[in-house]
């Protein structure tokens, strides 16, 4: 059956009107993304966004004690398949050498504004008193896994270093370089002092009991609850007292942190 | 019949408008609205770095309760795979696999309008949403308190008896997209009232909960919070349920507004006056019966 002119009329008019909504619609939509995507890019618009790590961080402080222990489990909750994320086999030549002899050449320096730096063999490391905790390890692209970890406290290593009163921040350096790219793609992160001295904050060289594998940050790996997975720094080197982040790489305090990622990773 | 009762009992006194929303309800509906909309958004696009969802402490990388992928059929092209347990269904062009700018399929786990920034940035997308769940939690602590202490959600929105009696009643009249004329139109109907408690009580403040969980810092300073949820997984699902149920409650919002009188409820909810309609047109009224 065929329209009468009439409706025909005004079914086309209907339609266009349709069109003219829908037209409407995903130019607003386009105006709106646009947008968004601008601001995303703008300087100004970012700094007032960033400005919410600084409430964070501050508002985690002040419900957070120093000594509150992030929660442990059992071993029956440990992940049967704990994966692996960011470098997990890193090829800079330094690292395979070491993992060619079984890193019994590596040191860990810890180093800059510390009384007595200090040099140490994994074995050093592990005739220090140690501690196991099974902790659930939060990556910031949303996943879980739980595992467990033995490692030195960290606390007892820089008490014994001696921190210079105007140390801040600790500062890991990292034997791994990320996507390809010279020096400044060496990954590394930083802790305020309050993790530093936190009793579950260790250098990790064991993983549900075994030594640490490649993978998850062989021969040691920082872990410090808390915080999440870009936290934890793995391939460890060099730990620097520091009392300002800003001379280092991209001045933000960890790799993931100068590509736009909080410092403070509590959150 | 109890909309059509009142309506007709108190025709005399009903008054040409009234003034329903006050200053601080408009204002903080209106950013929420906004702040919603931005979380969402770039919740989404924080939710591509990992398109699944879990339940319990860790996740299952094996058996996710939602997973949203892109796969290559037999010929070669991209199929868009939405995962619910362990039931597939193919949704390409949607989830899984879109168009992008210059219109060939690219794996992407929701379209680049559905997310904020369109393009994928972790990073970005974090800061957005955390700069808008704190403007979230204050601009709804803003709303409950002074609405508590002023007593709005007790007098206007906390379900009364009849609102009970009349819940039948109230499912027919929607079911027949019937709204109340007159004396009725003055307060809220007893599903209206469910579905703001719903977001005000449950949902929102669910949103915030879950959100929090999620945060390692906050598990260890609560640890009530990971272990009432079931988990950081199942928090982070509930997060996600929580989310698109808020979706359903603004569509169901936008069509009873658009059905009660779009002009009359957009100055409502921006001046504060609402006029009440009038319950003669009400089909159900006695004099309209006569």
């Amino acid at each position: 059956m065929s329209d009468t002119p009439i409706l025909a009329q005004i079914r086309s008019a209907a339609l266009a009107r349709r069109n003219w909504l829908k037209a409407g619609l995903a130019s607003l939509g386009g105006l709106w993304l646009a947008g968004c995507d601008q601001l995303s890019n703008n300087t100004a618009a970012l700094k007032v966004l960033e400005s919410a790590e600084g409430l964070t961080r501050r508002a985690q402080r002040l419900v957070l004690t120093p000594g509150q222990l992030a929660p442990e489990f059992k071993a029956s909750d440990i992940s049967p398949n704990f994966k692996a994320n960011g470098s997990v086999d890193p090829q800079d030549a330094a690292y395979r050498a070491h993992v060619a002899n079984g890193f019994v050449d590596w040191r860990l320096s810890i180093e800059g504004l510390v009384q007595h730096p200090m040099k140490l063999s994994l074995a050093d490391l592990k005739a220090r008193k140690s501690r196991t905790q099974i902790t659930r390890h939060d990556c910031v692209e949303g996943w879980s896994c739980i595992g467990q970890w033995t490692g030195a406290p960290l606390a007892d290593l820089i008490r014994e270093a001696g921190l210079k009163p105007e140390a801040k921040f600790l500062v890991f350096h990292c034997m791994d370089t990320m996507g390809g790219g010279g020096e400044d793609n060496r990954y590394y992160e930083s802790i305020a002092l309050a993790d530093a001295f936190h009793p579950q904050t260790l250098l990790a060289y064991e993983m549900n009991g075994a030594p640490l594998a490649v993978p998850h940050g062989a021969p040691v790996r920082l872990r410090v609850e808390r915080h999440l997975g870009y936290k934890q720094a793995k391939y460890l080197e060099r730990i620097e007292a520091v009392a300002s982040l800003d001379g280092l790489h991209g001045g933000k305090g960890g790799y993931w942190p100068d590509r736009g990622y909080e410092w403070y990773a509590g959150i | 019949m109890a909309v059509a009762d009142v309506a007709s009992a108190g025709a005399e006194e009903v008054p040409d408008r009234i003034y329903r929303h006050s200053g601080l309800t408009r204002a903080t509906h209106w950013i929420n609205a906004i702040t919603l909309f931005v979380l969402l958004l770039s919740g989404l696009n924080i939710f591509m770095a990992e398109p699944g969802l879990f339940i319990g402490q860790y996740a299952d990388f094996d058996h996710p309760a939602v997973r949203i992928f892109a796969a290559h059929a037999a010929d070669g092209h991209l199929v868009g795979v939405t995962q619910i347990g362990n039931s597939q269904i193919t949704t390409t062009g949607f989830l899984g696999v879109s168009n992008n700018a210059t219109g060939h399929p690219v794996a992407r786990t929701w379209p680049t309008w559905m997310t904020l920034p369109s393009y994928r940035d972790l990073a970005t997308a974090r800061r957005w949403h955390f700069f808008f769940a704190w403007v979230l939690v204050i601009n709804g602590a803003a709303y409950l308190a002074w609405n508590t202490y002023v007593r709005h959600i007790q007098k206007d929105l906390w379900l009364t008896r009849q609102d009970i009696a009349e819940i039948p009643q109230s499912v027919v009249d929607h079911a027949l997209l019937r709204h109340p004329t007159g004396l009725a139109a003055t307060r809220y109907n007893v599903l209206q009232k469910l579905a703001y408690l719903a977001v005000i009580l449950v949902l929102v403040p669910g949103m915030v909960l879950t959100g929090l969980t999620m945060s390692p810092g906050m598990d260890a300073a609560l640890p009530i919070l990971p272990w009432a949820f079931g988990g950081r997984q199942t928090a982070r699902t509930l997060h996600f349920v929580f989310a698109w149920s808020l979706v359903l409650f603004f569509i169901v919002h936008m069509v009873e507004m658009v059905l009660a009188g779009p002009i009359n409820e957009i100055t409502s909810i921006v001046t504060g006056w609402y006029r009440v309609p009038k319950a003669h047109s009400a089909p159900h009224s006695d004099k309209g019966a006569v």
